[in-house]
């Protein structure tokens, strides 16, 4: 009867997960499954080549655009202090139109509306920069985002995409980054899937990169249908990953393989 | 392609003793092996000459090519006698030329 009991409680705690899979004494940082070369490389704020990107967000941040006339800097005065600690919140519910935006939708909202002028590329490089320069004000903190009211339907349908199975390789998210993490896929050791890194330089890419287009890759190595990087369930998927991956700090820029 | 640089040098430095110098450029490097979603060729694009100047005589120069990855991060020494400007200029094979630069105070 005990053991009933338990047992149903365990199916209950998988069902309705309010923990993350990974307790937090065992979370670990994207960073710590790459080699010495690459943390060194994040490390050092100069070697880092996502710097660059940071230091060109923070022109763009200072330059007035669109027929408002207005730069960011115009109404968010001090960038080091209003922007700290944003990223590590995001993604969130907009209170506007009730739907969940990550930090990429933020500017492109905050461009369109305020400063009046056209939104931003996805993957462009001055959205890059932007969120670049807006996460790296956040770098240390720990990621908090928050599932509750109106955000909790979106954790839901992260959560529900996380476990789903996708692709020919019939693969969800958790078959490689919760059953199989510091083991080896190829040449590569598979990590947890933290977000913490992210806008990241990934040495693949030669570039600069969202989470969003690093979860399409995945979407690609598993040979799934691919979502555009604008739609909603890839946010909402952003959203339950920050949320498992509760207390890391924001690394962005990070550098991944 | 959006330009940009990043350059490090002491503020003071010592007359006569070595200093390290950082440059990091932003660059692709297309290396011209590539081609894009529709199987046409992407034209190579490196930064084939850079070269940095010490109030107008060359300190350092370079030929990068396609075995180089993409935003290129250079570090070398230089020794300085007299307070002055470094200068970095570079080219790549699309004619796109870059420019940086950095004052440095030389003391003792």
């Amino acid at each position: 009867m005990r053991i009933g009991i338990l047992l149903l409680a365990l199916l209950a705690g998988n069902t309705f997960a309010q923990t993350p899979a990974i307790p937090a004494s065992e979370l670990r940082s994207g960073v710590s499954f790459g080699s010495a070369e690459l943390r060194a490389m994040q490390s050092d704020d100069f070697a880092n080549p996502g710097m660059l990107w940071v230091e060109r967000g923070q022109k763009l941040w200072q330059t007035p655009v669109g027929s408002a006339g207005r730069a960011c800097a115009s109404c968010h005065s001090d960038a080091s202090l209003a922007l700290k600690g944003v990223a590590a919140r995001y993604p969130v519910v907009n209170a506007s139109d009730r739907r969940v935006i990550d930090l990429e939708a933020r500017i492109n909202a905050c461009r369109t509306s305020q400063q009046k002028a056209p939104a931003l590329a996805a993957e462009s490089e001055d959205l890059l920069a932007l969120t670049a320069f807006v996460a790296h004000q956040s770098r240390g903190m720990p990621l908090a985002v928050s599932i509750s009211d109106s955000a909790r339907a979106f954790f839901d349908q992260g959560r529900d995409f996380y476990y789903a199975r996708h692709g020919q390789m019939d693969l969800s998210c958790a078959d490689c980054h919760e059953h199989n993490w510091g083991r080896k896929l190829l040449a590569e050791t598979i990590s947890q899937g933290h977000p913490n890194a992210y806008p990241a330089y990934r040495l693949e890419w030669q570039s600069l990169g969202s989470l969003a287009r690093r979860i399409r890759a995945c979407l690609f190595g598993i040979r799934a249908q691919m979502l555009a990087s604008d739609d909603p369930q890839l946010t909402a998927l952003e959203l339950f990953l920050a949320w498992r991956a509760d207390g890391l700090p924001v690394e962005a820029p990070g550098v991944r393989r | 392609m959006a330009a940009g640089s990043r350059v490090q040098v002491p503020t003071e430095v010592r007359r006569g003793e070595p200093f390290e110098v950082k440059i990091s450029v932003r660059h692709p490097m297309e290396t011209g092996f590539r081609v894009d979603d529709m199987g046409k060729p992407i034209a190579r694009n490196t930064i084939h000459e850079f070269i940095c100047r010490y109030n107008g005589t060359p300190v350092f120069a370079a030929n990068l090519g396609s075995g180089i990855a993409a935003n290129p991060y250079l570090r070398f020494f230089v020794t300085a006698l007299d307070s002055g400007e470094l200068k970095f200029e570079w080219v790549d094979d699309a004619g796109e030329r870059g420019d940086a630069a950095a004052t440095l105070r030389v003391t003792g």
